[in-house]
């Protein structure tokens, strides 16, 4: 166990290289002063000067590169162009927002997703599972921008139920997690159901029903548990589907998040704020799919026993 | 093929031809501002109403389908031809290429896509080109992965072979033998992904990043009009409708597709 981890968290270090690289990259290609892009307009010149000598930027490439890394590792992701402030300050208040509206789509992404998937599967081929299949389609065919328009101007300018935008407790957080949720609602609903009919062909799952287990005990016992596996893996996977939906779902339900703050970044061409929030995000993506290599661990003990075997 | 794949093959192309016919059977010109008509509820003179510069939104919607769906085409025939080259030639290769190859297409796909897309696109001015070079540069890894696993699959099965056996060159093998095998896949996958392109260039337009105003694109139009999603919806629905409605088409027939070809995605 102690091995495999130590040789995930090796793995990070080539990846996190290629991201750094990639990022860099598009921060050389970016209109203006690359020094100023990262800094911001507004910094005094001897600062700029600073940074300069500290990035390098009349050095080799590979210098460059090695002083950009260096700034990140020390959480300087640069300055905003417009307020001045340290974007990974700011990262810092804006991501726990995040964090909970993610949380609260995948509370409600999971259960739904996986009951409707179960639903389907068990069902297949009836028309029960041909609604959920149509709907699940439908719900990866709409664009959360609009949903999350329709679904405000219903529960909120229409009905006077809850808040239409802003940052808050639990009310503010119903409609924007409802929104982030309903794609992936949609993708989990799908996998599950094909994960389920895969597993109800096994082998082991003839064994179990001809032995007389109840049925509603075989789907649990027998075949959910074995589809935990790839599901864990699609949960962990649509994570960055949720970053994705949380650029256009904050902005909709003025929810202050890192969504929100990269559309913000967009509108005013605010280059640093823009990178600190893909790399902020990249490196969540990263750390919640080690996560879940991690958890793999735990759920099959194929692979646990595999590995104290060797 | 299954009705669904039918229908939604027949919903693509009757979308289409609206689109690609707009300069020809809209009544209005979609950028044509008449402060008489703003904020007109659907009637008969705007069927889908106006917006609130009095410019008729049928009008708009359709010439904006034109850039959305040329858009998610030609940058899913970019991916496509992108991702089957790197795809055949690293998994028919091998090696270290392939191992390079493959450590390229996964920091790609470390990154969530749509954040990545948007990276891409503010480097360059916006545009639609931008959103083409910003959807096609992400999305080829995910085709490229695919077909790689796929041709691992199919080279060394006997008719490769045999191919090898009677001496055709190996430049032959990989483009008469080897890729024809991926056609299947290339297509189911191309219908699912163009699905997600189409929201993908909805939502980089909505954030800006597209088609610069005054000309409309489906995104566009929800992130113009939707200050006034309570006293005009219609300005936001029927854009977001089309939308809806070609992606959910493209995944249809993706779907369909998969169906019929017993492809496993």
């Amino acid at each position: 166990m102690k091995k495999y981890l130590a040789k995930r968290f090796l793995l990070l270090i080539p990846l996190l290289f290629g991201i750094t690289s990639l990022t860099f990259t598009l921060t050389k290609v970016l209109p203006g002063d690359p020094v100023l892009s990262m800094v911001g307009e507004r910094v005094r010149p001897e600062v700029v000067e600073k940074i300069r000598r500290e990035l390098g930027a009349d050095r080799s490439i590979f210098t460059q590169y090695v002083g950009y890394v260096r700034l990140l590792l020390k959480g300087e992701f640069g300055r905003s162009y417009y307020t001045n402030r340290k974007v990974f300050d700011d990262l810092l208040i804006k991501l726990p927002n995040t964090m909970k509206l993610t949380l609260g789509a995948m509370v409600i992404a999971i259960p739904v997703g996986l009951f409707l998937g179960l639903l389907s599967a068990c069902r297949r081929g009836t028309m029960t599972d041909r609604i959920v299949s149509s709907l699940s389609v439908t719900g990866l065919s709409i664009p959360v921008f609009w949903s999350g328009l329709l679904i405000m101007l219903l529960f909120s300018l229409k009905l006077n139920l809850l808040p239409p935008s802003g940052t808050g407790n639990i009310e503010f957080l119903v409609l924007p997690s409802i929104t982030l949720a309903l794609p992936a609602i949609a993708t989990l609903t799908r996998v599950t159901r094909t994960t389920l009919i895969e597993i109800f062909a096994m082998p082991f799952v003839a064994t179990a029903r001809a032995k007389g287990i109840k049925e509603s005990r075989v789907n649990i016992l027998h075949v959910f548990k074995n589809a935990l596996i790839p599901l864990v893996t699609v949960i962990g996977l649509d994570f960055g589907s949720y970053l994705n939906g949380a650029v256009l779902t904050e902005t909709i339900f003025g929810w202050d998040g890192m969504g929100r703050f990269t559309m913000e970044g967009i509108i005013k061409r605010d280059y640093p704020v823009i990178m600190g929030c893909i790399i902020a995000g990249t490196v969540m993506l990263v750390l919640v799919n080690l996560l879940v290599d991690v958890l793999y661990h735990y759920l099959d003990p194929r692979i646990r026993l595999y590995e104290k075997s060797r | 093929m299954r009705k669904a794949g039918k229908v939604s093959i027949a919903l693509l192309f009757l979308i289409s031809l609206l689109c690609f016919t707009a300069p020809l059977i809209c009544p209005y010109n979609p950028d044509m501002i008449n402060l008489d008509s703003i904020k007109e509820p659907p009637s008969l003179q705007h069927l889908l109403g106006t917006d609130n510069k009095g410019r008729d939104i049928l009008s708009r919607v359709l010439h904006g389908g034109r850039i959305s769906i040329s858009i998610a085409f030609i940058a899913g025939f970019l991916s496509v031809g992108v991702g089957l080259m790197v795809g055949v030639f690293s998994g028919y290769v091998g090696g270290r290429i392939d191992t390079a190859l493959m450590a390229l297409i996964d920091l790609i796909l470390s990154f969530p896509a749509f954040l990545l897309a948007i990276g891409i696109s503010v480097v360059f001015p916006p545009g639609i080109y931008t959103v083409m070079i910003a959807i096609a540069a992400v999305g080829w890894a995910s085709f490229a992965r695919l077909i790689r696993g796929h041709v691992l699959t199919v080279k060394d099965a006997t008719f490769i072979e045999s191919s090898r056996a009677i001496g055709c060159s190996q430049i032959r093998i990989l483009f008469v033998h080897v890729m024809p095998q991926c056609i299947p896949l290339v297509l189911v996958m191309m219908g699912l992904k163009l699905g997600s392109y189409v929201l993908t260039e909805a939502s980089l337009s909505f954030l800006g990043l597209g088609a610069q105003p005054p000309t409309a694109t489906w995104g566009s139009m929800i992130s113009a009009n939707r200050a006034y999603i309570s006293s005009a919806p219609w300005m936001v629905f029927f854009p977001g409708l089309m939308i809806a409605i070609t992606s959910l088409s493209f995944n249809m027939l993706g779907d369909a597709l998969r169906d019929k070809y017993d492809v496993r995605i």
